[in-house]
Parts: C-alpha cells; structure tokens; sequence
C-alpha cells in the first residue's frame, strides 16, 4: 500500500493540504481527513462512473467513440451563433485558460459559477476594493471571528479548525478567540458560537448600517433593527472595535439574499470603518475548490473575473446580461457546453429550461443531472486526484492539486479533450 | 395555505450525498426534503415525513418535510438541489444572481400526493425531444 501525504482536496474553497490517501492497485482505500464531505469525494469519486463518450440518438444517450464524439461537440459549437461555455470551478486553472481560449475562437460567453454563488461579492469589491489578508494570517493573529451568513460547520467543515476560530495560531490559541455568527438560521457553526446574531432573512444591510451607526457613535432610536435588539447590536459593534485582529468571512447569505451585492458593499464599508479602530480584514467563503482559480484565470486572461462575453470579437462584461442565468433565461445562447459543473442541479428552472432545449454537451467525470439532460457526454480524468493541476485557495493562493491515481483506460484530462475540440473547431472553422 | 420565507442552502448531508453521486439515494432524500420548525408543523396539522405543497410565484413542487430545530418560525429550509430550483426565479436584478434566499411561499399540507422522482422529473420539466 502507497501513503500519499499533503494530498490537496479537490472540495470546498478551503484547499485543505493535509490530507494522507492510502492508495493500493490504483484504488484509493482510506484517507486521512476529519472532513466528512473530503471523505466521501475521496472514496466516491469513482462510484457512478461514466467511461464512455455519449450521444443522444432517438433520445436516448448512447455509447460512441472519444473522436465522435469531439466532432459533435466541435460541431456545436461551431454552428452556435451565440454558444455558452459554463462551469469551470472543480477543475484546474489550466483546462480553464484553455475554456476561455475556445470561447474566443467561436464567439461565444463564458461563465464560471462564480455568477451563481459569490458573483455580487466581485461586484462590491470591484466597487469599493477588498481589505484582506491570507487564511494564515486569521490563524496566527485573528482574536475575533465573524461568520456572516455561511456555515462553515456544513460547508467548509475544516475551516473552522485549521485557519479560524478552533485553531492552533502561532500568537493565538483557541481560547483566546471569540466567535460572532451572524445569520437567519440557528445553524451547525452558530451553535458554537460566543454570540449568535440572528438576523431577519433579506435585512442584513440595515443590520451593518447599524453597526456602522454604533461605531460612528450615533444613536439609533429604535428598539430592534433587522429583528435584532439594539443592546445586541451594541455588544457587537464593542466586539468589533475592541479586537486585536477581527475578520468578517461572509457567505451566500449575503450575496443570494435582497440587496445582493450591495450587502457586499455594507460588508466592506463595516470592515472599513472598523479598521479606524483596529485591525479587520474581510474575505468570501468561496465554495466550490477552485472557482477562485476560474476568476484568476479569467482576469489574467479577459481582464474580466467572469461573464465574459466575445461574440464582438473583443471581451465585454456586463453583469446582469453576460451573466449565465441571464443569457439562458433570456434565451441568448443557442447552444452550451458545460465542463466541471452541473447546472441542471444548480440554476433555476427556467434558466435549465432554456439549457436543455438547445444543443448541450458536457465534460464531466460523472453523469451529473447535466450530462443526463445532454446531447453528448465526454467523460474525464478527476481533476485533483487523477490529475494535478493549479487551484487558488478562498485567500487567493496558489497551490498544486495532485495526481493520487491512474484514470480509467483511454479516460482523457478535460486539458486534453479541450485541446481536441479546440483543434477541431479550428480546423472546422478554416474550412468554411 | 400559510405563508413562510423559502431559504435554500448547503446542508452536510446535501454535501456528503452529491459526492456519492447525484442519483444516489443520499443525495436524493436530502435535497427533496423541506425543514421546518415543529411548531409551524403542528400549526399545519402534518407530521415529520408527511408531504407538503410549495408554491412561490415561479413554480411549485411537492416535498417531504422534516423537523429541524435549526429553522426558526416562518421559515422553511430546503438544501440546494433541483427540487428546490423549481421554486426559484431568474431575474437578477442587474447582478447575475437570482434570489436564492428570502423569498415568500405558501405551504400546504398535500397529503395523497408524492415526491415526484428525479429522472423524470427531470424529464418531465427539461425533457429532450
């Protein structure tokens, strides 16, 4: 048996790099995490499998060659007027440079899940900028942690205990921490809480303008706000101005509730003003392991972290309509392709009604409820255990993703499948 | 018909089930089950694992409901997943993102009615022709 230590894995933003996998004949046979989410990727990745390329004939998905089906994906893409080109957060940064290379040469947008989960935070940064630090620096200096809508005891199981509240710092310990949770739901992470905040659902930016009132010293004249009492808003705003190093890690409570990215804006206009009383920094909860990776690709590459638009031949932005749930609501893309994620599962229904009634191919090393709803299926080796890589931590740092095992026979990397069809819609294109 | 607020989010169990697969049992129970205060159950008349009606002004679809000390009265949870898209809307407002959270449904009791399965569901509401 082959111990395998530092294993990345290849699940949420937190990028935790611990982690030991047993691997024996090419299988992996136990890992070493405490996460429970870590666990079931590592030793289920491989069940629900998919080994053969697919295409729909007479409506059903039927079996066929990797070159056939290349052709049919370069195909659609081809003939699109306006394709959609979707997913890119739990693959690396290298099969994702390689999406938006595609986009450009066909014309079409591309989007990461970014727009469906931490999206209205890049606009509020892109607004008022971003007053951060690295999750080393909470784990060695933050005295106090703030969850504001996210459960990191559901989510980001380890967050908790390697960067945060529960860990071991080089100048702080545990006990010397306090944790502040703030959110509609008594959820997992605020039961541990030293203070639970309990906010009414979609009034989160009234409860920051209050603190930003206690902090400036004006009274407010009411009993509760938000459904908060005032004296807890008080209590709050003198944790937060009398910490040594405090840090808001804020969640999809924020940015999928009313006001979207302005809650982003109250967030870090808080944190800026608490930073005329000591030290605070701010920083998302990203979700899926590397769509952090997908808005630094996208900007080094576009200029743009994501909806990228190229049918005018240069890249355009504009949230709200280069967005994935706008073009496919509206009806704009007359064909997708997806890789790395599963919108069928995650996008609102008429957002997938658009998706699956114009071609759809997908590159997935699962039959995700996308690939079941696709045209035709390219399966892939499984970035981050059978096949390395780069991916960008929720703090925005790079780290390697490793090839733990061999992926199944004539089972491609999504780098080298893109490559194919990259290849063949050019050779498509230059014949027309 | 009583009107709650609708929260959809990541539950563990959602997040341990989707990486034994989308079609796995896990996955399926958890994100095709709503959760509830006991109290507001009690205040409907139904029971842990009796199914309800959710309708929000985009769509409707039948759940099972559970217990959950977790959720507060008024509010009623559903982990991510394609049941609970049903129930969302697209407009984004100028953002990209639609209202995930926070938004206004009416539950029923629907007793006699079922959790539709998945598949064909799917097919039923995205089937390809």
């Amino acid at each position: 048996m082959k111990v395998i230590n530092a294993v990345l894995c290849p699940g949420c933003g937190s990028l935790c790099d611990d982690n030991e996998v047993y691997v024996e004949d090419n299988k992996i046979v136990k890992v070493r995490t405490d996460c429970a989410i870590s666990t079931s990727k590592f030793l289920n990745f491989n069940k629900d499998r998919n080994t053969t390329p697919l295409i729909r004939v007479d409506g059903e998905l039927k079996p066929t060659t990797l070159e056939a089906a290349i052709e049919r994906v370069a195909r659609i893409l081809v003939e699109a007027e306006y394709p959609l080109i979707y997913g890119w957060s739990l693959t690396s940064c290298e099969a994702q440079k390689k999406g938006v290379e595609l986009a450009e040469e066909v014309g079409g947008v591309i989007d990461n899940t970014t727009t469906v989960c931490h999206g209205p935070s890049i606009l509020g940064v892109q607004d008022f900028g971003e007053p951060t630090c690295s999750l080393g620096e909470v784990r060695a200096r933050a005295d106090l942690i703030i969850y504001w809508g996210c459960n990191p005891s559901s989510a980001h199981t380890r967050h908790m205990k390697r960067y945060s509240s529960l860990s071991k710092g080089r100048f702080r310990l545990p006990e010397q921490r306090k944790v502040v949770v703030v959110d509609v739901r008594k959820t997992p992470t605020a039961r541990n809480a030293n203070l639970f905040i309990q906010v009414k659902p979609n009034q989160d930016y009234e409860l920051m303008a209050a603190l930003k009132m206690m902090l400036q010293n004006e009274e407010i004249e009411e009993q509760e706000v938000a459904g908060v009492p005032v004296e807890q808003i008080e209590e709050l705003a003198e944790l937060m101005r009398s910490c040594e190093f405090g840090v808001l890690f804020f969640g999809l409570g924020l940015t999928m509730s009313e006001g979207k990215e302005r809650n982003i804006d109250g967030a870090i206009t808080l944190v800026r003003e608490l930073n005329r009383w000591t030290k605070f920094a701010i920083m998302p909860m990203r979700g899926h392991y590397n769509v952090t990776g997908a808005n630094k690709v996208f900007t080094w590459q576009t200029g743009y972290p994501y909806a990228v638009d190229f049918s005018r031949g240069y890249p355009r932005y504009e949230p709200g309509d280069t967005t994935a749930v706008d073009v496919l609501s509206r009806g704009y893309n007359d064909a997708t392709l997806v890789v790395a994620s599963d919108p069928v599962a995650n996008l609102p229904k008429d957002a997938v009604k658009h998706l699956c009634s114009k071609p759809l191919a997908v590159i997935d090393p699962h039959i995700s409820l996308t690939a079941f709803m696709a045209d035709v299926v390219i399966p892939c080796a499984f970035v981050g255990i059978e096949e390395g890589g780069t991916a960008y931590r929720m703090d925005g740092v790079g780290m390697i993703l490793k090839k733990v095992v061999e992926p199944p026979e004539g089972i491609l990397p999504d780098t080298q499948i893109l490559d194919l069809i990259l290849k063949r819609v050019r050779e498509l294109k230059g014949g027309r | 018909m009583v009107r709650f607020t609708l929260l959809t989010g990541r539950s563990l169990v959602q997040g341990v089930g989707k990486e034994a697969g989308k079609f796995s049992d896990k996955y399926i129970q958890e994100v095709s089950t709503c959760q509830m205060d006991p109290e507001d159950l009690k205040m409907l008349n139904i029971k842990p694992g009796d199914c309800v009606r959710l309708t929000t002004e985009y769509g409707s679809v039948v759940l099972k409901v559970s217990s959950s000390a977790l959720v507060h009265r008024g509010s009623v949870f559903i982990p991510y997943g394609p049941y609970a898209n049903l129930l969302i809307g697209t407009k984004t407002g100028g953002t990209g993102m639609p209202s995930f959270k926070g938004i206004p449904v009416e539950v029923e009791p629907a007793p006699g009615e079922s959790v539709p399965e998945l598949k064909e569901l799917l097919v039923k509401m995205y089937g390809r022709k």
